[in-house]
């Protein structure tokens, strides 16, 4: 049996960078996928003959320099050179409005679109006040730890470096909920409704749910390769991506073993040995790196009965049943709908009317059950990347917001359904005539996202960001640093300081970790 | 797994503060002084008539005691074992079914949450005894084990028979059988058409049983005991000479040596087993329990902050709370630690008392510390300082504790 210095578990985005990472730092790491293709959430599926598709997350947001760069992306074949897309948010008369890197055109009025600049400007700064933070392991707060201080004096310093007014400014609003923001600040429902829509998207907030700013200037403090508030299509879906991180984990040495699902973590005196795979096999190392999500790690890997009981209680403890649902659907041809030309179509379209409609949507997935009017955004990869369905032919590929998990009653056949219709008639009342080209639509509920990515509660954060469960409490505090309470297991993935996002940064922070405490014994 | 019969109680409690024991008839009857202190949501005697002849009766008759408030839990399953080692810290594997062990349960980071007793009634079905209602954390720490855990505080009644006559007093009932008992052993016993479980525990440092019954037959056990005792000088004692008694063997209690870890508010005020005197139980090779891995870091870092002494006390005032200082130079002191408990012992006329020290204070016995104590004379105060010599404990070890069978009294 081969020996191996490190065990990665999870194939996702951040699992193949954290074993790229190891691998660079002279580790032997073999890297375990419970499915037989690589990528987790950030796979490019074909949902139906000829049709491909990104599975789940479907726009690049926040991929940083330093992750492009230390993993050589670029040369294993990243393509994410492509324009940002505007962001249209779509209006049933026609008045549509574009949103482009901060600014607002189309049918608005003058003043809107300065107070919208400004609102952009102003949270564009607070969310480049924070974002050091995103790159760095969080301080351990009540520690003598140098590095720990360092890095909480650096971050008080940032903030007080915004100037006495733009300092109390976001001490005084950031765990604002953004319907106050924006009702402060802007009076145009459709931008106010696009915003509120960013800003909960993917998490189980409204708008006018505490925090949801915060989860906002999470979205902000995103670039692509140094560039913020872009959105990228990549060149052949997400899974282009992660064929790029696997060139560069197979670059660093890393052995590839999709299909190789992990039964559990074997630990013996308190100290990960290795894992056992489904089947039996063994596979021992010094080193187990999970970027699978935290209470799948603990929980079913490791198991309660090696944890503190105060640790299973925060594990289980963790909010992460899922909001979100994807809608792929493949077209005969793109629909000709006055005001929205070929370009227009290539942006991201959003629908989400205003900020009531958004909270409204919200409101019965609190308890369990669907929107009557769902809001979401889609996009048209096939136009500008003819390659992902025939000739002609085209791809829709729709996140839908606030689709509960647990669905009172369960997700019957009939549910599925009623879900899908409700979002169909909403593309339609939007984008006239979309219907008749629709040739197939693939739903995907959290609780298919669960089944088929392996992702507790279909939630692609890993667990909510709130913050209460961001920063030093992310996964939770005694876990927040990457180490874990078992002795060389470590935590690399989304549910992990800094969060979710195709980003790389939690592994990649979680490597540094690894280096320097394991290199240290 | 919460019993029935809490689910469908009405919601009565604010008209009973404090709940009566099973025997409540009997002790109440007893309690010529109306004095009654709670424990455990229970109200329990503090003095029944005087706290020295119940003192005396423990040492050299024979005393009863009700313990039905005691905190009980049964745990039963195929991972019983299993559970019991993972909640706390001793190994399960020395405790054989027919017997007992005190022991602690610490949280994450190894601080006790609580002491108590685990009976092992057979392979795979233990009571938890304890200070404390810890349902929650019971069932959170059976994640994971195929067990069952039942709040049996309420389907348990018990008595305390203590003194070197309780076997006397049990063979006039008729459960001469008992005499086999070894410290900690329990079993089931028949006292005539009455079944009784007895296990010979204590929390006096003497001869001791303590009897559990259905509350239904509690006052029948209570009245066959008193019978059989009657020539033995048997009556029933409070707190306050139990209190004495559990000083004098040493015992410490959670609440006044210790605080437990959940009730703690300020950080540091929580101790580790080795902060209390009982870093001997810890049993690092048993696999996982609550609190291994910060205690491993403890006794290896040896960053344990406190230790637990019995200490003798010059003179005859009871150092009660005092604090503890070491000399530093002529005139100046420096705090050592505190006093969690302290009498005049009648029975070994030593004045003792059970202290915290801050290390490295405690580690050897050559200390000479300082206790200051204030006594009121006559309205007006005086400030003591006396000499306290850390002492062996338990204080007060009789031969008797331990003889099987017990000697003839």
């Amino acid at each position: 049996m081969p020996s191996f210095d490190a065990i990665v578990i999870g194939g996702g985005h951040n699992g193949l960078a954290a074993a790229a990472l190891l691998g660079k730092a002279g580790r032997k790491v073999v890297l375990l996928e419970a499915d037989a293709t690589l990528g987790g959430a950030a796979r490019t599926v074909e949902f139906h003959p000829g049709f491909r598709a990104s599975e789940v997350a479907h726009l690049v947001t926040h991929l940083p320099v330093r992750v492009i760069d230390e993993l050589g992306l670029a040369r294993h074949g990243l393509d994410i050179a492509g324009p940002s897309l505007p962001s249209i948010a779509l209006e049933r008369s026609g008045r549509h409005l574009v949103v482009t890197a901060g600014d607002v055109g189309g049918d608005v009025a003058e003043g809107e679109a300065a107070a919208f600049h400004d609102l952009n400007r102003k949270l564009a700064l607070f969310a480049a006040t924070l974002k050091p933070a995103l790159a760095k392991a969080p301080p351990r707060l009540a520690t003598r730890d140098r590095q720990s201080a360092l890095s909480l004096a650096r971050l008080g310093l940032d903030i007080r470096r915004l100037g006495r007014r733009d300092m109390r400014e976001l001490l005084r609003m950031i765990l604002m909920n953004i319907a106050d923001v924006l009702d402060e600040e802007l009076t145009d429902d459709r931008l106010k409704g696009l915003v509120a829509f960013d800003a909960t998207l993917g998490t189980h907030l409204g708008p006018m749910s505490p925090g949801s700013l915060l989860s906002y200037l999470y979205r902000l403090a995103g670039d692509v390769a140094g560039a913020p508030q872009r959105l990228i299509l990549p060149k052949g879906g997400m899974g282009s991506v992660i064929l790029a991180l696997a060139g560069a984990a197979k670059a660093a040495g890393v052995l590839l073993r999709p299909g190789a699902p992990v039964e559990r973590i074997l630990v013996e005196g308190g100290r990960a040995r290795g894992v056992v795979l489904e089947g039996g096999e063994k596979i021992e190392a010094r080193l187990v790196v999970s970027a699978a999500n935290p209470r799948q790690t603990l929980l079913d890997m490791v198991g309660a009965r090696a944890l503190d009981t105060d640790v299973v209680r925060r594990v289980s403890a963790i909010r992460m049943n899922g909001n979100a649902g994807r809608l792929l659907v493949a077209l005969d041809g793109l629909p000709e709908i006055a005001g929205l030309d070929r370009d227009r179509l290539a942006a991201r379209m959003v629908i989400a009317p205003s900020m009531r409609a958004v909270e409204e949507a919200f409101n019965p997935a609190k308890y369990g059950e669907l929107p009557e009017r769902p809001v979401m955004e889609m996009v048209l990869p096939s136009i500008s990347d003819p390659s992902l369905a025939p000739a002609g032919r085209h791809v829709l590929s729709v996140t839908m917001q606030f689709v509960p998990y647990r669905l009172t009653g369960g997700w019957s056949e009939a549910a599925r359904e009623e879900l899908k219709a409700r979002v169909l008639s909403e593309i339609e009342a939007h984008l006239p005539g979309i219907g008749r080209l629709v040739r197939h639509a693939e739903l995907m509920t959290p609780a298919d996202i669960e089944r088929r990515c392996r992702m507790p509660g279909g939630h692609w954060h890993h667990g909510e960001m709130t913050v209460d469960q961001m920063f030093f409490l992310r996964p939770f505090q005694a876990a927040a640093q990457y180490s874990t309470p078992i002795d060389g297991l470590y935590l690399a993935g989304a549910g992990s300081h800094p969060g979710g996002n195709v980003m790389g940064l939690a592994a990649m922070n979680a490597v540094r970790t690894i280096l320097e405490t394991e290199g240290r014994r | 797994m919460r019993s029935a019969a809490a689910e469908t109680r009405p919601l009565t409690h604010f008209r009973t503060p404090h709940l009566t024991t099973p025997v409540h008839e009997r002790t109440s009857a007893c309690n010529r002084n109306h004095s009654w202190v709670p424990w455990a949501g229970y109200m329990t005697a503090g003095v029944y008539d005087d706290e020295t002849m119940e003192y005396f009766a423990v040492r050299n008759q024979a005393g009863v005691y009700d313990i039905s408030p005691m905190v009980k839990y049964r745990i039963s399953g195929r991972d019983a074992a299993a559970f019991v080692d993972r909640l706390q810290v001793r190994s399960v594997a020395k405790l054989k079914p027919g017997r007992v062990f005190y022991t602690v349960w610490c949280d994450g980071e190894g601080m006790v949450i609580d002491d108590g007793t685990v009976f092992r009634l057979g392979p795979d079905h233990f009571r938890i005894c304890c200070q404390e209602r810890m349902l929650p954390w019971l069932l959170d720490s059976a994640e994971g084990f195929d067990v069952g855990i039942e709040e049996e505080t309420e389907a348990v009644a018990g008595l305390s028979l203590q003194g070197p006559c309780a076997f006397e007093v049990l063979k006039r009932a008729g459960l001469e059988a008992a005499g086999r008992l070894k410290p900690f052993d329990l079993a089931d016993f028949q006292m005539g058409d009455l079944p009784v479980m007895i296990s010979r525990t204590g929390f006096t440092g003497d001869l001791g049983y303590e009897l559990f019954v259905e509350p239904s037959r509690a006052l029948d056990l209570w009245d066959r005991l008193f019978e059989a005792g009657r020539l033995h000088g048997i009556r029933p004692f409070g707190n306050d000479a139990l209190n004495l008694a559990r000083i004098e063997a040493g015992f410490i209690m959670a609440r006044f040596d210790f605080v437990n870890a959940e009730h703690t508010l300020r950080p540091g005020r929580s101790r580790s087993p080795y902060e209390i005197g009982l870093g001997w139980m810890v049993d690092f090779d048993k696999g996982h329990f609550n609190g291994r891995r910060a205690l491993l870091a403890e006794r290896d870092g040896r960053t344990s902050r406190y230790t637990f002494v019995g200490l003798d006390i010059e003179g005859n005032l009871p150092a009660e709370s005092a604090l503890l200082y070491v000399k530093t130079g002529v005139g100046t002191w420096a705090e050592a630690g505190h006093v969690t408990a302290a009498a005049w012992s009648p029975t070994l006329k030593r004045n003792i008392a059970l202290a915290s020290l801050k290390r490295p204070h405690g580690l050897t016995r050559h200390d000479t510390l300082y206790a200051e104590i204030y006594v009121m004379r006559e309205l007006m105060w005086q400030k003591l300082m006396v000499k306290a010599h850390i002492a062996e404990r338990p204080f007060f070890n009789h031969p008797r504790r331990r003889a099987t069978p017990p000697g003839p009294y």
